[in-house]
C-alpha cells in the first residue's frame, strides 16, 4: 500500500536548488511554485505533495508530522534542537558558514561580552563551550547594524562570502559550525512510510553525489 | 491583574470538558480492567515524593521533565511525578519486596515540565504495565501483546509495532576506543539518524570495525528484511551485540507470528531512555500521528538503587493521546429519565429506585433548560396517582 508523502521546502535558494534533485527522485511540481499564492502543491508523482512554509517553521512541521520529509538549513536546525527529527541526507547545497563576527577594531569588551543574533541558542552554547558568559539579543535580521550602533559587541550569523560584513565595517571571527542544507525526516514516518520515503532519500542522495 | 489572568491556565495545561472527560475516563478503567485481568495487580503511586526516589537510577531526561517544589516539613527537595515506571520500580524493589514474579499496573495524571505530545500537552493520563523478577524473552512478549492489545482496545486497527535493541548499540561503542567527546558526537548523531554527521565521525573507521558497524546499521531502518542484513554486518562483532540482534529477531518472528496483522520496524537508530533501558525497546505508532501512542522496554538496573536488583520490563500509554486518535467508537448512552418538580414521597422513592440502573435527573423549580437538552429522552408523569415512565414527545 502506498501512502502520500508530504515535503516541506521553503522558498529562495533552497527551493531553487532542492526542485533539482527532487526531479531525479520523479518530482515535480505541477504548478511554478514562484509565480503563485498556493502553499500546497501536487506534484507529477500523485503521492507526494510540496508544502512551502518559512525556512525556520519547517523543523517545527516534520517533527509533529505535519510533513513527512522537509528540506531546510543546518543553522535552522541547531537552533530548533532537532528533536524527534532525523537527517538522514546532506543536500550539500546553500553551503555557507556560522560565524561570529565584530568591528575591525574592536577589541574585547569590558565586562560581559552582548552579542546580537537570530540563533539564540546556538549562540549561548558557542560562548559557554568558551567559557565565555554573554547576553544574547535577539534580532530578527540586518544583525550587521548591531555594533555599528553600539547594541551588541560582536554578532552571530550566517556568512557566505563576507562581503556584508565587510561593507559595513565588521571582519569574521570564530567558526561556530560549517552549514549546508539537509533533507529532514519525521520519525514515525520513517518508520512507517520507509517503503515511500528510502527510494526518495535514495535517489536524491545518488544526484547530490553526482553533483558533487 | 487584568480579567485573563483570573481565567487563563498555563501553556499546556487544560480543562477535559464533557463529553470527552468520560470518553478518556471510560477508556483508562477498560485499560485498567484489562491488565487486571492479564493479571497485572494496580497500585496508585503517590502524586509526589521526594526527588531522589523519583528519579533514581533514571537519567537527565526525567529530572528535566519533572517539577520540583520544596517540603515545607523537612525542607528536601519533592518532585512531582514525570513518569509512573520508576515509582512501580519502588514499589516492587523496597515496598512489596515479594520473591518471584511480580506484576504491577497503574493508571493516573503525570505532570510534564514540557510537553512530551503534541496531543496531550503537560498533563498527561498514563496508564501501563510493568512486569518485574523475569529475564526471559517470554515477559518482555506478553508486555509487547498486552501493549498491542491496548492500543487495539482504544480501536485502532491499523498498527505499526517498531522495535530495537539497545544493547547493540551499547555493546559496539563498548568494543570500539573513542574519546568520552567524540562518543557523546556520535551518539548524538545516532539518534537523530544525521548520517552526514556520522560519515564525517566514522568514515574513518575500516570495514569490520564496531566504529564501520556503528555507520551501516544507522543506514538500516525498515521491515524485517533489515535484520538479515544486520546479521551480516555483526558477524565478526560483539559477541552480544550479535546475542541482541538474535533476541530481536526471535521476538519479531514471535510476534509476527501471533499478531500477523500488525506491521514490524525495526530502527537501529532508536536509543530512547537509553540511560535507563537495558534490553529490548518497543512502541506503537499508528498512520497520521507523529509520535509513539505506546512505549515500553526493558530496564533491569533501575531496581539495584533501591536495594534490590530485579530484571523489569514494562509499557506505557497515555490515555489522553489514545483517545485523541479518535478511532475508539462512542458509546450510544440510552437517555436519560426526566423527573419533574414534585414533592410526592412515592416519586422520590421511584427516582431511587430507577437511579439504580438508570439515569434521572431532577427538575428544579428556578431551571429554565428543558429535557432533551439534558438529553432526556423519556420522563415521568403521573397518572391517577401513579407515576409511569413516558417517552418525550418531540
Amino acid at each position: 500500500m502506498s501512502e502520500s508523502i508530504t515535503i516541506a521546502l521553503s522558498k529562495g535558494r533552497i527551493l531553487e536548488e532542492t526542485l533539482p534533485l527532487l526531479a531525479e527522485a520523479g518530482i515535480e511540481p505541477v504548478d511554478d511554485i514562484e509565480k503563485t499564492r498556493k502553499l500546497v502543491f501536487p506534484t507529477t508523482d500523485e503521492r507526494v505533495r510540496l508544502l512551502i512554509i518559512r525556512a525556520t517553521d519547517v523543523p517545527t512541521y516534520v517533527q509533529y508530522g505535519g510533513a513527512d520529509l522537509g528540506v531546510t538549513g543546518k543553522d535552522v536546525l541547531m537552533e530548533h534542537g532537532g528533536a524527534g527529527l532525523y537527517e538522514p541526507l546532506d543536500l550539500n547545497i546553500a553551503r555557507c558558514k556560522l560565524m561570529t563576527a565584530g568591528p575591525k577594531e574592536g577589541g574585547a569588551p569590558q565586562g560581559r561580552l552582548r552579542v546580537a543574533t537570530k540563533f539564540v541558542d546556538l549562540a549561548r552554547q558557542h560562548y559557554a563551550s568558551q567559557g565565555r558568559q554573554a547576553d544574547i539579543i535577539k534580532l530578527y535580521g540586518a544583525m550587521e547594524l548591531a555594533p555599528i550602533l553600539g547594541l551588541a559587541d560582536e554578532i552571530v550569523d550566517i556568512v557566505d562570502t563576507g562581503n556584508t560584513l565587510r561593507a559595513n565595517g565588521l571582519e569574521p571571527r570564530e567558526l561556530i559550525s560549517y552549514i549546508s542544507t539537509r533533507l529532514i525526516a519525521n520519525r514515525a514516518s520513517m518508520k512507517m512510510k520507509h517503503r515511500d520515503i528510502h527510494p526518495i532519500i535514495e535517489k536524491m542522495g545518488a544526484a547530490v553525489a553526482a553533483s558533487a | 491583574m487584568t480579567a485573563s489572568d483570573r481565567w487563563l491556565l498555563p501553556d499546556g495545561v487544560e480543562d477535559i470538558l464533557p463529553p470527552l472527560a468520560s470518553q478518556i475516563d471510560a477508556l483508562r478503567r477498560d485499560i485498567l480492567d484489562q491488565f487486571q485481568r492479564w493479571g497485572y495487580e494496580l497500585v496508585i503511586p503517590p502524586l509526589i515524593e521526594y526527588l531522589e526516589s523519583l528519579l533514581t537510577g533514571t537519567g537527565n531526561d526525567l529530572a528535566l521533565q519533572t517539577f520540583k517544589l520544596t517540603d515545607q516539613l523537612t525542607g528536601r527537595m519533592m518532585g512531582v511525578r514525570a513518569d509512573m515506571t520508576p515509582q512501580a520500580a519502588r514499589i516492587d524493589a523496597h515496598t512489596l519486596r515479594r520473591p518471584g514474579v511480580t506484576r504491577l499496573c497503574y493508571g493516573g495524571h503525570v505532570l510534564n515540565t514540557r510537553p512530551q505530545h503534541l496531543l496531550t500537552g503537560r498533563t498527561p493520563i498514563q496508564a501501563g504495565c510493568e512486569l518485574f523478577g523475569s529475564a526471559s524473552p517470554h515477559a518482555d512478549r506478553e508486555v509487547i501483546q498486552l501493549m498491542l492489545s491496548t492500543v487495539r482496545r482504544a480501536g485502532v486497527a491499523d498498527m505499526h509495532l517498531d522495535l530495537a535493541h539497545v544493547a547493540i548499540y551499547q555493546e559496539l561503542i563498548a568494543a570500539s576506543d573513542f574519546d568520552r567527546d567524540t562518543e557523546s558526537a556520535i551518539f548524538d548523531a545516532m539518534r537523530r539518524q544525521s548520517l552526514p554527521e556520522l560519515d564525517e565521525l566514522l568514515g574513518d573507521c575500516p570495514n569490520g570495525t564496531p566504529g564501520a558497524c556503528l555507520r551501516q546499521l544507522a543506514r538500516l531502518s525498515g521491515g524485517p528484511e533489515v535484520l538479515g542484513k544486520a546479521r551480516t554486518l555483526l558477524q565478526d562483532g560483539p559477541e552480544k551485540a550479535l546475542k541482541a540482534l538474535d533476541e530481536l529477531t526471535r521476538m519479531a518472528d514471535g510476534i509476527a507470528a501471533s499478531c500477523p496483522d500488525v506491521a514490524l520496524g525495526f530502527d537501529f537508530c532508536e536509543l530512547r531512555g537509553y540511560n535507563y533501558h537495558t534490553g529490548l525497546v518497543f512502541a506503537v505508532y499508528v498512520p497520521g500521528h507523529g509520535q509513539a501512542v505506546a512505549q515500553g522496554g526493558r530496564y533491569d538496573a533501575i531496581g539495584g538503587d533501591f536495594g534490590r536488583a530485579r530484571p523489569a520490563t514494562g509499557f506505557s500509554a497515555d490515555v489522553r493521546a489514545l483517545v485523541a486518535l479518535g478511532a475508539r467508537p462512542s458509546i450510544e448512552k440510552s437517555g436519560a429519565i426526566w423527573a419533574p418538580v414534585s414533592d410526592d414521597p412515592a416519586l422520590a422513592r421511584l427516582v431511587d429506585e430507577l437511579r439504580e440502573t438508570d439515569t434521572v435527573i431532577q427538575a428544579l423549580p428556578d431551571d429554565s433548560g428543558d429535557p432533551e437538552s439534558r438529553g432526556c429522552d423519556r420522563q415521568l408523569v403521573q397518572n391517577d396517582g401513579q407515576w409511569g415512565i413516558e417517552p418525550i414527545e418531540s
